[in-house]
Order: C-alpha cells, then structure tokens, then sequence
C-alpha cells in the first residue's frame, strides 16, 4: 500500500478503525480534538458509533460499558481530560476490560497550556486513580509508529483484558507524516465469555464488577492482577538503542523528544562525541532490562524529557546505581532543542571538546 | 392446589443484603417479575449504582454491570450503543442519581438514550449512614443536616421527575411509591410500560419510586411507610409527567 500523508489524530483514529475499534467516546479538548472528528465521520461507516459525552467522566464510562459488553472501544482526551477520566479508568482496570485510550499531552498542572508537554508521565504510567492496577503505555515517536502501535493495541488491550494508554503529546497529535497501514501479526484473542451481552437464556449471568467487600476475596484479585502484570513485565517491554556502541554518554528520551535527542546526537558526533540513546517504547512496563546492555566506555547517564523530570525516577531504578544520571527537561509547552541538549552533555563530559 | 404467588425469575434465588422494612426488596421483585413477563430476561443487561443497591447485581437474574457512582447513564450508554437490541436498565438511588450524577442522568435522557431508569428516592444517603440528599426534605433531619434541612442553607429538594420531564428525550416520566398494595400494584404498571417504551425504541424512561428508609429516618418499618404518605407525597406528587404521546 502507498504512503498517505496523514495529520498525528487522524492517522491514530485511522489506524484505531483498522485495527478493529468499533465504538468512541469522547469530550473535546485541544490538541487532540481531529481524532473524535474523524471518528464522527468514519466511525459508522465501519458499522460503529461515535458518542459525543457530555464529559470526560460520562465518556470513559460509556467506554466502561460497551468494553463491557466485548466491544472493541476507545477513548482520546488531552492531560486535563485524562484527568478526568482517572476514576473510570481504575474501574476498567479493576473489573480487567480491553479498552484503548489516547492521551495527546499538553503542559499541566491544572489548565496548563494547549502546546506539546509530556508532563504525564507519571499521570500516565502510577495512574492517578485509586487502587493497585497498570496500564500499558506505548509512546510513539513517529506516526507511523503511532499508527503501528494503535492497530496492535486493541489486540493486546483484549489479550491481557487490560486498558493500554497511547501516550502521545500535541507534536504526535498536531504533526503531518507519510504513513502506511501495514498488516500486522494478530494474537490469538481467547473469547469474550465474560462479556454482558445477554444471557440468551443459554448460560448463568455475567457481572461486570470492581466491588469485593471482603477484604481476603480483594487481596486475592489483586495478587491475580500483579500475576498478570508481571507477565506484561515479562512479554510486553519495547524499546529501541541507539548508537550505544562507544557511547560516552547515554541520553534516556522518549516520544517526540527522542527525535531531536537524535538530532543532537548527531550535532554531537559531527564534534566527535558520542552518544546513544535508549528508547522506551513502552513507559509501562519500562524497558529496565536495556540499561543492562549499556557498554563501560559509558561515563554518564542523562534524562531528556519535556517534564521537570518525571521520568529519571524509573531512569535511576534501571541504572541500579550504576552511572550519575543528570536530567534536561523543558517543560509548560517548551520544546527543546538539539543545541540545548548538546550543551546540556558537553557540560555533563566535563567542558566544551 | 393452585400457586397463587411464587419468586419471580427475575431473581435469584439468594437472600439480599437490605435492612429489615426497606422496600428495596419491593421494588427489586418488581422489576424482576415485569422482566420475566416481558420475556427479556435474556436480552437485558442491567447497571447497578453505588449506595445501598450496589450489590443490586447479585440479585436480578439477569446480565449485571457494575457503575461508578453516579456514572451508571453513562456505563448504560455504552452497553446500549454496543447492541441495541438488548434491553438496559439502570437502577440508582437519589444520592447516585440526583447528586453526584445529575450530569449523567441528564445527558442521557437528553440523547434520548434507549434506556430504563429506576429511580429509588428514600430522600437520604443510606449506604453511608443517613446524610442529606439532594431529595432530604425541608425539615427532615439526617447527620450532615441535624438540625434539620435548612432552604436557605442548601436549597429545596430536587424534583427529578419534574426535571426530566422538561427534556424532550425523555418520553416516559412517572413518579409511584410502594408505600401501599394499590400503590405497588401501580408501580409495577408504569414500570412495565417504561421497558415497554424502550422496547419500541421511543426513547428515555425513567420511574422515580418513593421508598422508605426505615433505619437512617430512625422510624419502625410501618411508621416510616406512613412517613413516607405524609410527607414525602405532598413534596413529590405521584403520577405521570410525560408520555411518548406527549413527547412527540
């Protein structure tokens, strides 16, 4: 199939329809407000449906019961809104529901700004509802892995019946790239028996619940949670090195961010430093196993994020103590640039070369 | 001998949870037995709220989803977009309902959802031991209004049926109280017709259900039955608001 130049929201909405999505809620907020408008003109086209929420709390509810009933359903929001949704979320999770949700970041806290952020990492991967549950977090850096990652995400969201968050800011969402739907690998999803979709007479009830009043019955669902969570740990961690051989330095950078880390990578090496790159792909679970293959020519381990350095937390527990980490972040909508952030390594090697 | 009464299959044969004199016991056999005789037992799936019907899910014999407070309009509007032949219904006490999720319940009968609402007003917060609602009377006392409901201090009591029957999706608004056999028996009647409406796919229906709550209003069972005919009447006047007929 040819490439199609396609906006960051509707390449996601696109690759969401093809990857089987079949029913969207969602409530306006900028920047991310292309994806529900392209799903109100595709969606039905697809034999699904578009609902307009009358708010984000209404809309990850709606997701909550047509996930329920076995649909394949999704929800997209920015920061503020994700916030919102936080509550719904936890129940989803408890009550183990597929569903696919797309947070196009901006600057927080509180209102915050309309520009790119990713200020939700923690939002993102420690979840702001209550209670013992993950989500699996994949951050596209490119459109096209956008739309990779969505197609694949309603397959995975069933297979481990777990919500997985598309975490993108307002550059994935606002930006134009030549993406291509490729046909990717499908998992064997087992059947939706759990599902509430009637009894047909043919078999006992379903309930579809996050409740368990004794307290023995809800410390056995979340020990059953945490098994199927380090079986995420264990199956589900991507991410990508880059240009770690010989590296000085290690820069750990994500999304959007990671493409200029690139570009200063490259400034860099053009002056004879070198310095990788290591990739999350995955915020949860975070790739701890790549900072076991960091070479020893490595002085310095170094977080950039467009945060106040949310990430370098789950940077310092991969190192296991092994190198300084020092932090770059810009942040309220502020994109850094690949002059700051070679600055920002020159400094860390002791000086300009 | 002939059976003159039986359980309703629209139950599941286990004990329920409720305080002795509630008449959410009522109110349950009365959607079970209009779900059996409409023969969507099958087909329905039915959202219970937080409060003191949170465990509604273990007692109707039916599919069962459970909803965050306030949220179940919504939980509803997912399941009935996913398949709209089924049958969906919501059942929500006036904290759930008419507090935190007025949103909810208003949207949804704003979109004309296809969905039942039963409403059970008792005019308190039960499950959390007895604090004003957005339906406590003017007067009446519960622990975050011990002195008594006070309309300057937090308003009149929220007329819902009222309310709703103002919003063109709702086509079917009707306010009964099972303080009585007649009254049941006309409880029953119009919470048959709401699921009949849904299942024309006329829109939204809502029954608002006048209950009692025996221990947060500190009254014997009958007491609180008599309480319920006193004084909650006169405010929330039973009857019917709005017909498909009217809402067209």
């Amino acid at each position: 199939m040819a490439k199609i130049l396609m906006k960051g929201n509707e390449a996601i909405a696109a690759a969401a329809i093809k990857g089987g999505c079949k029913f969207f809620f969602g409530y306006p907020i900028t920047p991310q407000n292309e994806l529900p408008e392209y799903m109100a003109r595709e969606l039905h086209k697809a034999g699904g449906c578009f609902v307009q929420a009358e708010s984000e709390v209404a809309a990850i509810n709606m997701v909550y019961g047509a996930a329920g009933s076995g649909a394949r359903v999704m929800t997209s929001s920015s920061s503020p809104g994700i916030a919102l949704k936080q509550e719904g979320i936890s129940y989803i999770a408890g009550a183990e529901l597929p569903c696919v949700i797309v947070n196009i970041s901006r600057g927080g806290p509180g209102l915050g700004g309309i520009q790119p952020a990713q200020s939700d990492y923690f939002q993102n991967t420690r979840g702001g509802g209550n209670g013992d549950y993950r989500l699996i977090v994949y951050a596209p850096a490119t459109l096209q892995e956008a739309v990779d990652l969505t197609m694949e995400a309603f397959d995975v969201a069933d297979y481990y019946r777990n919500p997985v968050v598309i975490s993108g800011d307002g550059m994935i969402g606002q930006m134009m790239e030549p993406i291509e739907f490729k046909e990717l690998p499908k998992r064997e999803i087992p059947p939706k028996d759990w599902a509430t979709t009637g009894t047909k007479g043919k078999r006992k009830p379903n309930i579809i619940n996050s409740l368990a009043l004794d307290p023995a019955e809800l410390e056995k669902h979340n020990i059953r949670l945490k098994e199927k969570y380090d079986l995420i740990e264990k199956n589900e961690v991507r991410y990508e090195m880059y240009n770690i051989e010989n590296a000085e330095l290690v820069i750990v950078s994500y999304g959007t961010t990671s493409r200029i880390v690139k570009n200063a990578i490259a400034a860099l090496k053009q002056e004879g430093i070198n310095v990788g790159l290591i990739r999350p792909i995955t915020l949860w679970p975070f790739p701890m196993k790549a900072f076991d293959e960091i070479p020893k020519t490595v002085k310095a381990l170094l977080s950039v994020e467009m945060s106040m350095g949310q990430m370098i937390d789950d940077v310092k527990i991969a190192n296991k103590g092994r190198y300084p980490v020092h932090f770059y972040g810009r942040s309220g909508g502020m994109i850094p640039t690949p002059d700051g952030i070679a600055q920002k390594v020159k400094e860390i090697l002791g000086g300009v070369k | 001998m002939a059976v003159v009464f039986k359980r309703t299959n629209g139950l599941k044969d286990i004990p329920t949870h409720y305080c002795p004199g509630c008449t959410h016991g009522i109110i349950h056999r009365l959607v079970g037995e209009v779900l059996e005789e409409l023969d969507v037992l099958g087909k329905t799936i039915g959202v219970a709220p937080v409060g003191c019907s949170v465990l509604a899910y273990d007692y109707f014999n039916c599919d069962m989803h459970e909803a965050a407070h306030g949220r179940a309009p919504a939980v509803a509007t997912g399941i009935k977009r996913v398949d709209p032949d089924n049958i969906v219904f919501t059942y929500q006490g006036d904290g759930d309902l008419a507090s935190i999720g007025a949103a909810e319940i208003i949207h949804a009968a704003h979109r004309g959802e296809k969905i039942t609402t039963i409403f059970v007003n008792n005019a308190i917060y039960g499950m959390t031991g007895g604090q004003m609602a957005p339906t406590t009377l003017i007067g009446q006392k519960a622990t975050t209004a011990p002195y008594g409901r006070d309309k300057e201090h937090s308003g009149m009591p929220l007329k819902v049926s009222e309310m709703l029957a103002t919003i063109s999706g709702a086509v079917f608004v009707e306010r009964v109280a099972v303080n009585t056999p007649a009254n049941i028996r006309k409880a029953k009647k119009a919470i048959k017709k709401a699921f009949e409406v849904q299942m024309e796919g006329k829109g939204f229906g809502i029954v608002e259900i006048l209950s009692t709550c025996p221990t947060n209003w500190g009254l014997a069972p009958t007491e609180a039955l008599k309480w319920l005919e006193e004084n909650m009447i006169p405010y929330y006047p039973l009857g019917n608001f709005r017909t498909p007929e009217e809402a067209k």
